[in-house]
């Protein structure tokens, strides 16, 4: 606390969204597995952001050139068998793929691919929740039912499989697959979004506001989605993760666009085939997904310790 | 009950019945009979009390008034419109004119908005300022005026306390400039050096911008101290209605003799025999046949069983729901003599 601060400026220090910052920031780094999450993930999209310029990004469909320059580690010395697999050299730390590629490059090249799904899922979940979940909650009666039976519908069926036929009906791409998850993961937040808002409208600050004659846009949109959203960002953050694991999955059986293409899911599918020989191919890209799902998870419980307000006030 | 034209707000024989629906088709089994058939006429400028025992309906008749939820017979009027038919934009010029104050002040914030941004917000709503800083000008005014000052503006609601927070819903129920301001139990959730104060600075603004109050509480202190009229209310009903001086020194109505009398008296002298009430009150969903006291009330006989007891102007401006005249004043050997109707 510096002395020399007028008083106002102090007072709305120890308290407001500065402060809650700040309380946010000392919990966090009292918990060093939150902390870890929290590394990881900043890493991930890090490495996720610049990794066109670490790896040129147009690398991943052309066959390279040199492929007998590598050697055995010495450290991990695997045995090579394929006459395309290297176990790991100074040009290929990882070893190369079955197409010849250097595989550290490829998980460079496919961890934006995975995490960009995964956001575009998550945050179109997040949106359709909030804004169908939170209409659901707020208005009941004849809305809720259709909504909830619309989620009804989507929830009866096998997210997997719904995501395989869609997949397979669109044709397979990269925006197929986004749409094909999303269409599996709404429903959830929609419920979510609309339990959350059932609970906040019964609060005598909404009947208030009512009374000042507010419209339902700014009572719902304005004040409730406000103070009912964060265990729908916590959801959020946890289920970055779990898309990026269901997306590879998806791949990894087989749906993806090109075998050539470098995803996590698509890369561990090329590995299995040579797993006794060469078993890097598939150890490196799953090592992958488990770390940033991982991460993610670990960041997700992080902010629900940090953000919960029955634990803050 | 109501003669003359002076009325700011004015109840019709009103009711609101909850239904209570059980299974998937929705059937109706019965009703919650909150409000039920309540006719009051509250003049501009006065406190108008209204008081009963918890679950009594006092609430909802507040809530129905400020349409909060939609009476289900009878009707509301307001500056002689009636407010009872109107929806949605028909309805906003009336919600700048009625404002409501509630019990629980750490509930009736929104806890992630400023206390500024909640003052501006019902003036954007009705768009009373022209521009954004004369707005936050009449911000800062409406919080000295309840005895907080302009630095308060910036913070939110878990950093007061909670008569400062009663004080900002009441500057929030003031930025739209009302006249009629329902009060909901306004200090019931304070300490009683905070209530006193609350008090204090309702009665000065109510002389100060010619306020209209509806004051409804289970407080009999508060609503001696507060109110010009009083009504106590009963399973939905007003079964008497009185001004505050000749309810509380003379009541006619044996439950409001019954509630009068179980609060203590802190004089060894004027010690008198608790009126204790036997018995809860009934469930508002079956309401007793007859006279709706007639469960508890000790002076209760056939006629109350029967009939529903009629309304009576007991002296000018008293009125009560009964079937007798209960002499009260004869203590022990009560005398009940049957109303000539």
């Amino acid at each position: 606390m510096k002395a020399s601060k007028p008083e106002g400026s102090q007072s709305s220090d120890r308290y407001g969204r500065r402060a809650d910052l700040k309380y946010a920031l000392h919990l966090l780094r009292r918990n060093p597995i939150v902390l870890t999450g929290v590394a990881i993930s900043v890493a991930s999209v890090l490495l996720a952001l610049l990794s066109p310029l670490i790896v040129n990004p147009t690398s991943w469909d052309q066959q390279p050139l040199n492929l007998r320059l590598c050697w055995n580690n010495p450290i991990v010395n695997w045995q090579i068998a394929n006459v395309f697999n290297c176990g790991g050299s100074a040009v290929y730390p990882l070893g190369t793929d079955s197409y010849g590629r250097s595989l550290l490059q490829m998980i460079i090249l496919a961890i934006p691919v995975d995490l960009e799904i995964a956001f575009e899922v998550v945050a179109s979940a997040v949106v359709i929740g909030v804004f169908f979940g939170g209409l659901a909650g707020y208005k009941g009666g004849i809305v809720d039912e259709a909504i909830l039976r619309v989620t009804d519908v989507f929830l009866a069926i096998p997210g997997i499989l719904l995501a395989i036929v869609l997949i397979v009906v669109l044709g397979r791409s990269l925006p197929t697959l986004t749409i094909a998850v999303l269409t599996t993961w709404w429903p959830y937040y929609v419920r979510l979004m609309r339990s959350q808002v059932l609970s906040e409208k019964e609060k005598p600050y909404v009947e208030r506001l009512r009374a000042m004659g507010a419209g339902g846009i700014r009572i719902l949109y304005g004040h409730i989605v406000q103070n009912s959203i964060y265990p729908v960002l916590v959801q959020a953050t946890l289920d970055i993760g779990s898309v990026i694991l269901t997306v590879s999955a998806l791949t990894f059986i087989g749906l993806t666009p090109s075998p050539l293409l470098p995803e996590l899911g698509n890369l561990s599918n090329q590995g299995i085939q040579y797993i006794f020989t060469a078993p890097w191919l598939i150890l490196f890209p799953g090592l992958t997904i488990l770390i940033i799902s991982l991460g993610f998870n670990l960041l997700g419980d992080g902010i629900r310790d940090v953000f919960d307000p029955r634990l803050r006030r | 009950m109501t003669d003359n034209n002076d009325y700011l707000l004015r109840t019709e024989n009103l009711f609101k019945w909850f239904p209570t629906r059980i299974g998937i088709l929705s059937r109706t089994v019965a009703y919650v009979k909150a409000v039920d058939g309540v006719s009051i006429g509250i003049r501009r400028g006065e406190t108008f009390g209204l008081v009963g025992e918890s679950g009594c309906g006092k609430t909802t008749l507040g809530r129905t008034l400020m349409r909060l939820t939609e009476p289900s017979k009878g009707s509301v009027a307001f500056e002689g419109t009636m407010i009872s038919a109107l929806k949605g934009s028909r309805l906003k010029p009336f919600r700048r004119k009625m404002q409501v104050v509630f019990q629980d002040p750490y509930a009736s914030l929104d806890p992630r908005q400023s206390i500024g941004s909640a003052l501006l917000e019902p003036m954007k709503i009705h768009r009373i300022a022209s521009t954004k800083s004369e707005a936050k000008k009449m911000a800062g005014e409406l919080l000295e005026k309840v005895g907080l000052n302009t630095d308060h503006l910036a913070r939110f609601p878990h950093e007061f306390s909670g008569g400062q927070r009663q004080r900002i819903a009441i500057a929030i129920a003031l930025a739209v400039k009302p006249s009629f301001i329902v009060l909901d139990e306004p200090t019931s959730a304070l300490d009683v050096s905070v209530q006193a104060q609350i008090l204090r600075l309702l009665r000065n603004l109510q002389q100060e911008l010619d306020l209209t109050f509806l004051f409804i509480s289970h407080n009999l202190a508060v609503i001696r101290q507060m109110c010009d009229r009083t009504a106590v209310m009963y399973l939905g009903r007003i079964v008497e209605f009185a001004e505050t001086k000749k309810l509380f020194e003379n009541p006619k109505h044996p439950y409001t003799k019954a509630l009068l009398s179980s609060v203590p008296v802190p004089d060894p002298s004027k010690r008198r025999e608790l009126g204790v009430l036997q018995g809860n009150i009934p469930s508002p969903v079956a309401i007793p046949s007859g006279c709706r006291f007639r469960t508890r009330c000790p002076y209760a006989t056939e006629k109350c069983l029967n009939l529903p007891p009629p309304l009576i102007e007991v002296e000018r401006g008293h009125w009560i729901e009964c079937h007798y005249d209960i002499d009260f004043a004869a203590a022990s050997k009560v005398e009940i003599r049957p109303r000539a109707t």
